[in-house]
């Protein structure tokens, strides 16, 4: 039995981080839950959170907005459509395309224009919110 | 015979001709460069998605009903065929190529009486089509402001595609593209997005591991299924991306080369002909000093 997991963090442009490490953190829709090695088989949608890996007493976060993971044998696999190390998130410009998307809202001329631009803001103020709560 | 002062500018024209070919050779060169590496770098995301969801969707099959982006509407009067082309001319066959294959299926499905509706990517296939389907072309995407493909730039056709789905607009969606198999060699290939496509085979090996899920499947195939739409419709540009240039270079290499023959032929003709002329000069001289 291995003790290390094989983790691998992939977004649709490229295999972003392969690597065997202790534990990994991963926000799930449904509660956050640790996947340590030889996790049983699970397939969970994740939500705009973030992801910690942890590898010899050092911990790594990232941010990452949608998406899904998958443990098997193997090890675990995040799918994720966005996914960057915390401290390289830029929050100023996440700020400032929230302003810009609540004038979208405020702006927009019939209903599903509206709904498109409500659902772009709240993407972006759930990460915000991640932000913060990671700053506080 | 042409004059000289004709050949002479001929020359010039075809030698930079030669020289722009060539540069777009050698641009596009390295472009395919990056859009293989691009290409290569989506797949293992494409083919995890697509391991997930074909071991959900065995672990289904049984059930009736499931998630409408999977199982279809149950019918398929109207087909949406999506055409994904270049912006840019100039790259030999490849456009053609694809809206001849597009425009094959198109007749074939009017002809068993389906109704057809279609979406252009790429202005190139949208010029072409408009001759003929003009009333049938219901939107085009522009990607000309597009310099390397993101995921982001794939996911608003994605939703739009989606939507029209919901919306009932169409039945079976498929979206026709070049594969990029190597420089020389790319394939026309039509891709069913909607519903999926899934393949059996992912699911037998991954049928051994009893899979938890979290939440239950129907919410994971709800959210991953359009998910894979946009994943998928990437995939395929990014495989058109690196087709485009590949086509590209093919073409300008072979533009060059027959630049070159004719460069070539053309000054063997200048040659000669600027021979001529001294000979004839020379002869009227010798036979003038003759005759005095």
């Amino acid at each position: 039995m291995a003790d290390k997991l094989h983790f691998e963090l992939v977004s649709p442009a490229k295999l972003l981080k392969s690597a065997d490490v202790d534990m990994v953190v991963v926000p799930g829709t449904e509660g956050d839950f640790g996947v340590l090695p030889a996790h049983a088989p699970v397939v969970s949608t994740l939500r705009t959170g973030v992801i910690e890996v942890h590898d010899g007493g050092e911990s790594e976060k990232l941010l990452v907005v949608g998406g899904f993971a998958e443990v098997n044998s193997a090890g675990l696999t995040i799918l994720a459509e966005l996914a960057t190390p915390i401290n390289e998130v830029d929050k100023a410009g996440y700020e400032a395309e929230l302003k810009n998307l609540t004038e979208d809202v405020q702006d927009a001329k019939d209903d599903e224009a509206k709904a498109r631009a409500e659902k772009a803001r709240d993407k972006v103020a759930s990460i915000l919110e991640v932000l913060e709560r990671e700053a506080a | 015979m042409a004059n000289l002062k004709d050949l002479r500018n001929r020359i010039a024209s075809v030698t930079s001709t030669q020289k722009i070919t060539k540069a777009m050779k050698m641009v596009s060169a390295s472009k395919l460069k990056r859009a293989q590496d691009a290409a290569e770098a989506a797949r293992p995301y494409a083919e995890r998605m697509e391991n997930v969801l074909s071991s959900i969707a065995s672990s289904m099959k049984g059930q009736t009903g499931g998630p409408a982006l999977l199982a279809g509407t149950g019918s398929d009067q109207k087909q949406l065929v999506i055409v994904a082309t270049s912006e840019r001319g100039l790259c030999g066959g490849f456009n053609t190529n694809i809206v001849k294959a597009a425009k094959a299926k198109i007749k074939a499905l009017i002809e068993d009486g389906k109704e057809v509706t279609i979406i252009t990517i790429g202005k190139k296939g949208a010029s072409v089509l408009k001759r003929e389907y003009e009333d049938k072309m219901v939107q085009h995407f522009d990607m000309s402001h597009v310099k390397n493909l993101a995921f982001d730039d794939a996911l608003p056709i994605a939703s739009r595609l989606i939507e029209m789905y919901e919306a009932g607009d169409y039945d079976v969606c498929t979206l026709f593209f070049a594969k990029f198999i190597n420089v020389l060699t790319q394939e026309v290939t039509p891709l069913q997005l909607i519903p999926a496509s899934i393949s059996d085979e992912g699911g037998a090996d991954l049928g051994i591991a009893c899979y938890e899920y979290e939440p239950d499947e129907n919410e994971i195939l709800e959210d991953l299924l359009p998910r894979n739409v946009g994943v998928q419709l990437f995939r395929a540009l990014l495989e058109n991306a690196a087709s485009e240039q590949g086509s590209r270079m093919t073409a300008m290499d072979n533009a060059t080369r027959n630049a070159g023959e004719m460069i070539d032929d053309l000054r063997t003709t200048y040659n000669r002909s600027r021979q001529a002329v001294i000979t004839n000069e020379l002869i009227e001289i010798i036979s003038g000093a003759e005759a005095l």
